[in-house]
């Protein structure tokens, strides 16, 4: 196994360009889970982002909230403004595993692991956040509901790091997170939903239902436009547009589809049939 | 990989080891400085057996590569003062004691940070500690009973 | 008296089997049949290893017989040409670096030429897949009493049922792990484990070696639950055939992964109930089916389908009752014991039937079980009359006063006319659970025990009986200390080392108090009688008396003994299984009150309340531990641990994907206790450890039943199960569920 050490960003990014296989390691909660049986992923190469003390702070500006590239869950949970301004990322962080986790995780990471059952990923996503590249090549910025493309696969480079993520400051006028778990903690999403409306309009964001996490384009269209909604199973023919669950260890396509459509008629029972 | 040499602070002291590089923070711990204390009980961040704390706050040490410890402050179970944990002696927060020290561990922490309660439940704040035995009453009954005393002025310093 | 140990492990200092300092040993692991079922036809070992560095053990280093002692004589050590299960284990390996050991495992193909497995054991399995006997069944039992089929032919009303159990792992913090080592011609063995003599048994059968040159000592065990009760034997013996190989100490540690998917898990069930009654809900009839999946091997299945239909038709009075068993075969990973033994599965079955009943019959829950409750002087279905003087509708009372079960009805009926998305109930079970071994057992287990005094006038309990989290040496200590009028620092306990100590028994079947306890206040008793002084004699002058007999027997021992002695009036046979099954029962009522989402059918318990009559308390803190641990595995089993099976072994082996419940997921655990002292019980006391999870799942489901009108049958009820119920249900009778709006 080979960890790299760089002690600056630039550091990171010549050995990220140098080397296309190393993996960027920040809290460890996604790499580090069952290490000593996974013999195969000591074989790689680790770039070890711990020491880039720059990418810890989140900071406020008068137009934003700025994640740093290694601000964790907790650095979020404790922010005082962040309860206030953008509640849904503390009712995430708090449902990711438990504090020990959210002590380490990263939105960074959370974005990067490309899991379709992500926690911070579709609050982000509501908010419209914007993931801050960087590499020996320049800065490049990516909305988040276009950072995946499939499966496990995103808009990120071998070379680039995250450096950065980017929530516009604006007055919601909802907002809402919806974790459905096996358990209240340390669990994996089966069906998250994060819904946010604004003056930039509605977010509906699920995840675990389909390969990736996702905007849900066909029921914002309902929101908007004031579609009046009688009931669960009339969200069907919107759901089945956007999203695809299936059977898997933890749930199967039933429950999710039957679930999403449940919790989102009852969330926004007071929007539906109402034009803004 | 050749050993990697990392120093960080111990319990208070610092401390250089000599590790390899695919050693966790736990393995490092448990088998390198015999400091057996901290458990493990999953390897995947689930159970809190492991719960150290790095820089102040508890996390999963079945977690953490050793090197990024390195100019860290780390506390374990040992460094935490027996005097102190009678409320759980009393209370019943341990029965087989396997998930104990990671519950010792995290409790305290919360005794320590009461503003917390603000926001948070015991319950909730303890959840990253799985426990088989006790059903979790006397482990909160003993946060409980801790933060009691420390409202009471015991235990302080 | 406080948990004596509770300080060491508080601080971290007290040190289990991973834990021990061990020189220049090598870590053992185990390589795997990866088929359910057919015969090795080669082991390949990987071209990249230099396997001249590893140990290399397989079934022919084995200088006994190749099977690990217990009921039958049915389970390898390492199997040598066929294999019965995934996960059996084939080859061991040892080497220094555990790194190494782990990817050589990996570099062994197992190759086996597959044949059918029977992997379901409700269905009646093909011709090609028996395997066991004419017809895969590893045992059958029944229990009668009077006539069933003549008293279901007349009674006014017939109501069947069918209930189903799935597995359940421990998930003791501590997984599994032995260290073995020579010192000088004895091989010693020292690791997690319930049973020393258990694992003397097997170590001296298989490697065919006396007693003289074998010592096992128990390590402090981080949680049992049945799940260290045998398979500690196998790794007992897989480190020993390592260390004796190598010449080298082994240690020998499941990971997670490791332990969920290769050791025990609590047998799956199948119970189906049809039962007579009266239309105002007595019984008149009783006809039980129980079926469990042993899996592969015989080990414990026949003892728990016997503790499983002697509790199948629950605490309550009927004069025809008919309960058949059987345990089946499978090519699953072998189950084994779990807290409870068999009787949470089927009293699961039974308390779930009785709101059944009741929804049925259109009578109260409460009042049928009122009516049926056994009355002193009443039998159970083996026959057995029960006079204990325990007033059980005060247990049931009780439970009902703590949790507001009444007062909450029309509360839950307003909140579930009202809310939109939530519905609330309540739901109870009345049940009960025989302490010791069943029968004869504790009589053949010819139990011994000894109390030495020691020269400094303290006292030493010599037992087999091992501390794993329930409390046994804090009680061992209080009964020895009290019997002899001690302080408790004059007491201690001996480690379990099958060197120093007899062989009280294995730590199981909620006897260790009761009955061990027992032994230790004979044991006292016996010792003060050795050093010339009466029963009244106490404190100082004990330990005066002590230290004089010391003084005129210079280096001698000074031991008191006991040997279990069968109370009187208990008789059991074991040919007709009728009679005195357990010379004492626990009795006990739940209630479970819960809160079901209709967006998302997750049920959350936000009260319980767990009322039992346990003979005495005799350490509340500890007592009550044990029912709040039972109780929230109770609500795991129920409502959110899910074995996930594939090829018969357990795909969801890991603790993200077999969920227990967290802190957050559970209410407080409300307890109460009665007392009624149990005469040949020590201090009085019953057993208590496994009662408590008898109880909780039929109590949850009865709850989700009446919050929601659905009427689930099969545990775990999670959220996707009761989600078809709650979607496919007709509306039944007055329990109609208010819609979702």
């Amino acid at each position: 196994m080979n960890v790299l050490l760089p002690a600056t960003v630039p550091e990171a990014l010549d050995q990220l360009a140098n080397d296309g296989t190393a993996v960027p390691i920040a809290g460890g909660t996604d790499l580090l889970v069952h290490w000593p049986v996974r013999v195969e992923a000591h074989e790689r190469t680790y770039v070890d982002l711990s020491r880039l003390d720059s990418l810890r702070p989140l900071r406020w500006t008068a137009d934003e909230l700025l994640l740093g590239g290694l601000t964790t869950y907790w650095d979020v949970i404790r922010d005082d403004r962040a309860s206030q301004e953008f509640p849904l990322l503390v009712d995430a962080a708090r449902q990711v595993g438990a504090i020990q986790i959210q002590a380490r995780g990263t939105w960074a990471g959370n974005i990067v692991n490309a899991s379709p059952a992500a926690d911070g990923v579709p609050v982000l996503m509501a908010y419209d956040a914007v993931v801050v590249l960087e590499s020996r090549r320049g800065r490049e910025e990516v909305p988040l509901d276009r950072f995946y493309s499939g499966y496990k696969e995103m808009k990120r480079r071998p070379d680039q790091l995250v450096v950065g993520i980017r929530l516009p400051r604006r007055r919601y006028s909802y907002q809402v997170f919806e974790k459905v778990g096996a358990r209240r903690a340390q669990a994996i999403a089966k069906v998250g939903l994060a819904i946010t409306r604004s003056g930039a309009g509605w977010r509906v964001v699920a995840a675990s239902v389909a390969p990736t996490i996702r905007r849900c384009p066909a029921v914002e269209r309902l929101l908007e436009t004031g579609t009046p909604i009688a009931s669960p199973e009339a969200l069907r023919p919107a759901l089945a547009q956007d999203v695809a669950p299936i059977d898997d260890i933890r749930s199967s396509a039933q429950y999710r589809t039957h679930v999403m459509a449940r919790v989102l008629y009852h969330d926004l029972r007071d929007f539906w049939g109402k034009r803004a | 990989m050749a050993a990697l040499s990392v120093s960080f602070t111990l319990n208070g002291s610092p401390v250089t080891v000599e590790i390899d590089p695919a050693h966790r923070l736990l393995d490092t711990l448990r088998y390198q400085l015999a400091l057996t204390g901290t458990k493990e009980g999953c390897g995947e961040g689930e159970c809190g057996a492991c719960t150290v704390y790095l820089d102040g706050l508890p996390v999963n040490s079945c977690l953490i590569p050793t090197y990024q410890v390195r100019g860290h402050r780390v506390e374990t179970i040992e460094s935490l003062d027996p005097g102190a944990l009678e409320p759980f002696e009393r209370c019943g927060a341990t029965q087989c004691g396997a998930c104990t020290p990671g519950v010792v561990m995290t409790a305290w922490w919360i005794r320590e940070h009461v503003e917390l309660l603000r926001t948070h439940s015991i319950r909730e704040l303890m959840a990253g500690n799985l426990c088989r035995c006790t059903g979790y009453d006397g482990i909160i009954d003993s946060v409980e009973e801790a933060l009691g005393e420390r409202g009471r002025g015991k235990g302080e310093g | 008296m406080k948990r004596r140990e509770a300080l060491a492990k508080l601080t971290g200092r007290e040190r289990y089997v991973d834990d021990l300092p061990l020189q220049d040993f090598l870590w053992g692991m185990t390589v795997r049949s990866p088929a359910p079922r057919g015969r090795v036809t080669a082991t390949r070992f990987g071209k990249d290893v230099d396997w001249s560095q590893f140990v290399v053990v397989d079934h022919r280093d084995i200088p006994g017989p190749n099977v690990v002692a217990l009921i039958e004589q049915d389970q390898p050590v390492l199997a040598a040409n066929y294999v019965r299960h995934v996960h059996e284990p084939v080859l061991l390996l040892a080497h220094p670096s555990r790194d190494s050991v782990r990817r050589a495992v990996r570099a062994v193909d197992v190759v086996i030429a597959p044949e059918s497995p029977a992997l379901d054991f409700r269905i009646a399995p093909a011709p090609d897949q028996i395997q066991y006997g004419p017809d895969n069944v590893l045992k059958h039992l029944q229990i009668v009493k009077g006539d069933v089929e003549r008293a279901l032919a007349q009674a006014p009303v017939v109501v069947s049922g069918t209930y189903e159990t799935g597995a359940q792992e421990h998930v003791y913090l501590e997984t599994q792990g032995m260290i073995a080592y020579l010192e000088g011609d004895v091989l010693v063995v020292k690791g997690s484990m319930q049973c020393p003599y258990y694992v003397l048994k097997a170590l001296q059968q298989a490697l065919a070696r006396d007693e003289t040159k074998v010592r096992v000592i128990q390590t402090p065990t981080g949680g049992g639950f049945g799940g260290k009760e045998e398979f500690p034997s196998h790794i007992a013996l897989h480190a020993a055939l390592l260390a004796l190989k190598s010449g080298r100490p082994v240690k020998l540690i499941y990971d997670r992964g490791e332990d969920m998917a290769a050791t025990t898990k609590r047998h799956p069930a199948r119970v189906r109930h049809r039962t007579g009654l009266s239309r105002d809900g007595r019984l008149l009839a009783q006809d039980i089916e129980v079926v469990i999946d042993g899996g592969a091997y015989v080990t414990l299945s026949p003892v728990v389908l016997s503790r499983a239909i002697i509790h199948a038709a629950g605490p309550y009075a009927c004069d025809h009752v008919r309960i058949t068993g059987r345990a089946m075969f499978t090519n699953a990973v072998p189950f084994g014991a779990f807290r409870g033994f068999g009787a949470p599965q089927s009293q699961f079955a039974g308390e779930r039937h009785m709101d059944v009943i009741a929804r049925t019959l259109g009578v109260d829950a409460v009042e049928l079980r009122r009516i049926n409750l056994l009355r002193d002087g009443q039998t159970t279905a083996t026959g057995q009359a029960i006079r204990d003087g325990t007033d059980r509708l005060a247990v049931l009372e009780r439970a009902l006063e703590l949790s507001r079960y009444r007062e909450k009805q029309p509360e839950h009926a307003a909140f579930n006319a009202t809310h939109t998305t939530l519905r609330r109930g309540s739901g109870l079970s009345t049940f009960y659970h025989g302490a010791g071994f069943t029968g004869g057992g504790e009589v053949a287990l010819k139990s011994r025990l000894r109390v030495a005094g020691r020269p400094d006038g303290g006292v030493e309990v010599l037992s087999a009986n091992i501390e794993m989290g329930q409390g046994t040496v804090t009680v061992f200590t209080e009964l020895a200390a009290t019997r002899l009028g001690l302080e408790p620092e004059d007491v201690t306990i001996a480690e379990a080392d099958t060197s120093r100590v007899p062989n009280s028994g294995p730590t199981v079947a909620s006897r260790t108090t009761m009955i061990v306890g027992g032994l230790i206040e004979r044991a006292a008793d016996d010792l003060r009688r050795r050093v010339g002084l009466d029963d009244t004699a106490r404190g100082g002058t004990v330990k005066q008396a002590i230290r004089r007999w010391h003084r005129e027997h210079p280096g001698e021992p000074l031991l008191g003994e006991a040997a279990y002695e069968k109370p009187p009036g208990i008789a059991w046979d074991d040919k007709t299984y009728r009679g005195d099954a357990y010379g004492a029962f626990a009795w006990a009522a739940y209630v479970a009150e819960v809160e079901v989402d209709l967006r998302t059918c997750a049920t959350r318990v936000i009260d319980f309340v767990a009322v039992q009559e346990v003979g005495k308390v005799l350490n509340p803190t500890l007592a009550r531990g044990q029912v709040q641990g039972g109780v929230v595995q109770g609500i795991g089993w129920a409502l959110m641990e899910e074995c996930k099976w594939r090829d018969g072994a357990m795909a969801n082996n890991q603790l993200t994907n077999y969920l227990i419940p967290t802190s957050d997921d559970v209410p407080s655990v409300r307890v109460a206790f009665l007392e009624n002292p149990y005469p040949h019980g020590a201090g009085g006391a019953k057993g208590l450890g496994e009662l408590p999870i008898d109880g909780p799942a039929p109590a949850i489901l009865n709850a989700v039943a009446r919050a929601t009108g659905a009427d689930p049958r099969a545990i775990p009820l999670t959220p996707e199960k009761l989600m078809e119920l709650v979607d496919g249900q007709a509306s039944v009778g007055a329990q109609q569920a208010a819609p979702l709006r």
